[in-house]
């Protein structure tokens, strides 16, 4: 991996002193200096990710509030992500690297907080639409596609991951070359709200198996009919539901053997969104004596932190749009 | 192992460079999944009952295999007796893996990684192993299945996705796992690189599992208890980060260790998402309770 992540970053320096090359080689009446350093940044390899962030979202001061204590060379940096010729003085910076990486880092925290306002997640959108941050390596989400994921938001954590809105579960992207992309440049936040803002790829919490044997004469209806999810605030795409189900020699491994099946949990969905309801705001079954009765003393700190997270996403959208102000 | 890597040099189909057929198809590109058949195997015609069936140009794709060949027939048949030998192998090669000696070799591999790894960020780059959706040739791909989460996940790279399925078969992962409880992958921290490793790991897993023992009484209790453990430890340092769950151990209740991504949207979970959250995670409460009433008894 290491090595990986150094290959990336010269292959990224590199290129940024190429681009320098240019951009000294040539004055701003040739159509090559027509490419900004912000689209020069994002076709890199590596990069397919990010998406451009218009200029004058970087030039409003208050979508940078607070940035400027996390950058280094925060003027340089903005006159380097801008395009806008340095001034006089520039001499007095150590090495034009430092600078590099300061930009970098300027324009990958600007577009965390980018792609969560409207004109980003519209960027996004057309860029998931299009494919280019892929599908879900797991087999039975049949190919869902997937968005950039971050798992934290201040840099320097961990690289960027995969979020599948099928199976809710992240993956490390398939290519070495995004193990130099810092996971913080999309944010823990961005795949959620994207997919609260567009329902119609978001899939739904429940899955119903197609009914078996009788395929061929009445079930085509329900397949052709449009599917809905009853809450309106949900996801309104029809999920990909199958859970895999080890066997040996065709028969099922029996979840009393010890190496029988112990997470088929993790992919299930209940058949109908009435389902989701049978279970209480501290994950316990309403109405269902036979388990009930052994977890008598609601106590449980974990089933307290479901309920605190749980009901929180009623403001969401409107603190998105505050990013854009 | 050293004949592999001088073999690496080798291209082409000219199996001149390597000493029989079966090593030079182990070690072309993209054949890294399969193991080596034991010739006495592949000797056995009882091992390769009703392959005749499946495979046109049976006999001489055999003589192929085992370097029995005569060079004028090869002449004849080279392109098209290539492509039934590797079908023959890989049919002989699904039913090789499911013995005892077969699986063997297939836990070699599997310990070194030669299947990738899972892509689960929260499976903590857990060795995979090859499994086939059906047994019939000509239908899917190979799927690599993942012990930690019990999924399927399609292989990174085309000359792997291409494989098929059936040369592995649908029974490989499970039996292995079977036959070798003490390698089932332990559902919270990350694998050890390498085997051999784990004494201390192995004591702690005892001495959780004397905690854990004595099924059932007050099982809700532990379980929180459990949690509670898990929220303290970091994924990385917690007991029982060996390579498997270790031999003798209960695995009924090792769901509620399993670590899961929660989306969160400005820190807050995502409402519906949390929904079906819960309700999978009171499934899998229901089915370990079940489980250590089950154990309770026996």
């Amino acid at each position: 991996m290491a090595v990986g992540d150094e290959d990336n970053i010269s292959a990224v320096d590199d290129a940024m002193e190429e681009q320098e090359e240019q951009d000294d080689g040539y004055t701003s009446s040739t159509p090559t200096s027509t490419l900004t350093w912000i689209s020069w940044f994002c076709s890199l390899p590596g990069h397919e990710y990010f998406c451009e962030v218009t200029e004058d979202f970087i030039e409003d001061d208050f979508n940078l509030t607070g940035l400027n204590s996390m950058v280094p060379f925060w003027k340089e940096a903005m006159e380097m992500v801008l395009d806008v010729e340095p001034d006089e003085d520039a001499a007095k910076i150590p090495d034009v690297s430092i600078v590099e990486s300061s930009a970098e880092m300027l324009y990958g925290l600007v577009h965390q907080r980018y792609i969560l306002g409207r004109a980003g997640q519209q960027a996004m959108l057309e860029k998931y639409e299009a494919g280019v941050f892929g599908t879900c390596p797991r087999v039975y989400c049949i190919g869902c596609n997937v968005v950039p994921c971050g798992r934290s938001d201040i840099p320097g954590i961990d690289t960027v991951k995969l979020f599948c809105p099928n199976c809710n579960d992240i993956y490390v992207p398939p290519s070495s070359r995004f193990q130099g992309v810092d996971g913080a440049f999309f944010g823990t936040t961005f795949p959620h709200l994207f997919f609260q803002n567009y329902r119609e790829s978001a899939p739904a919490p429940f899955w119903k198996p197609p009914t078996r044997g009788a395929g061929s004469t009445s079930p085509p209806n329900p397949r052709m009919s449009p599917f809905s999810n009853p809450n309106p605030y949900g996801g309104q795409k029809r999920a990909a539901g199958y859970v895999y189900v080890p066997r040996i020699y065709g028969f099922k491994v029996s979840e009393r053997a010890k190496c029988g099946p112990r997470m088929q949990w993790l992919r299930l969905r209940p058949e109908s969104a009435e389902e989701l309801e049978q279970v209480d705001w501290r994950g316990r079954w309403i109405e269902d004596d036979e388990f009930g009765s052994e977890d008598e003393d609601g106590d449980d700190p974990r089933m307290l932190e479901d309920f605190d997270d749980g009901e929180g996403d009623e403001d969401e959208e409107s603190e998105s749009e505050e990013e854009e102000v | 192992m050293s004949r592999f890597i001088v073999e690496d040099m080798s291209t082409g189909s000219d199996s001149d460079y390597s000493s029989t057929w079966i090593s030079w198809f182990l070690s072309s590109k993209g054949n890294e999944y399969f193991c080596e058949v034991d010739e006495d195997f592949i000797l056995d015609r009882f091992n390769l009952t009703g392959l005749n069936n499946e495979v046109a140009n049976y006999a001489q794709a055999l003589d192929l295999i085992t370097d029995q060949l005569d060079d004028e027939v090869q002449e004849e048949l080279r392109g098209s007796l290539d492509t039934q030998a590797r079908l023959l192998y890989g049919l002989i090669h699904a039913r090789w893996i499911v013995t005892a000696r077969g699986l063997a070799k297939m836990v070699e591999k599997y310990k070194r990684g030669d299947f990738g790894r899972c892509p689960r960020v929260l499976c903590h780059s857990q060795p995979l192993l090859p499994v086939g959706l059906v047994d019939i040739p000509y239908e899917k791909s190979v799927k690599l299945f993942c012990g930690r989460c019990e999924d399927l996940y399609s292989p990174k790279s085309s000359r792997h996705g291409s494989i098929d399925g059936a040369y592995f078969g649908t029974t490989f992962p499970h039996l292995l796992f079977l036959v070798y409880p003490a390698i089932i992958p332990p559902k919270v921290g990350t694998p050890l690189e390498g085997s051999g490793s784990t004494g201390a790991a192995a004591e702690g897993r005892a001495a959780g599992s004397g905690a854990l023992g004595g099924a059932s009484a007050s099982s809700a209790r532990r379980r929180r208890e459990r949690e509670k453990d898990d929220a303290l430890i970091p994924d990385s340092g917690a007991p029982g980060a060996g390579d498997g769950v270790g031999e003798g151990l209960s695995t009924a209740s090792v769901a509620l260790k399993a670590e899961r991504y929660r989306p969160k949207i400005y820190g807050f979970q995502v409402h519906e998402t949390a929904k079906l959250q819960r309700w999978q995670e009171a499934i899998r409460d229901r089915q370990v309770t079940k489980l250590e009433v089950l154990e309770a008894r026996t």
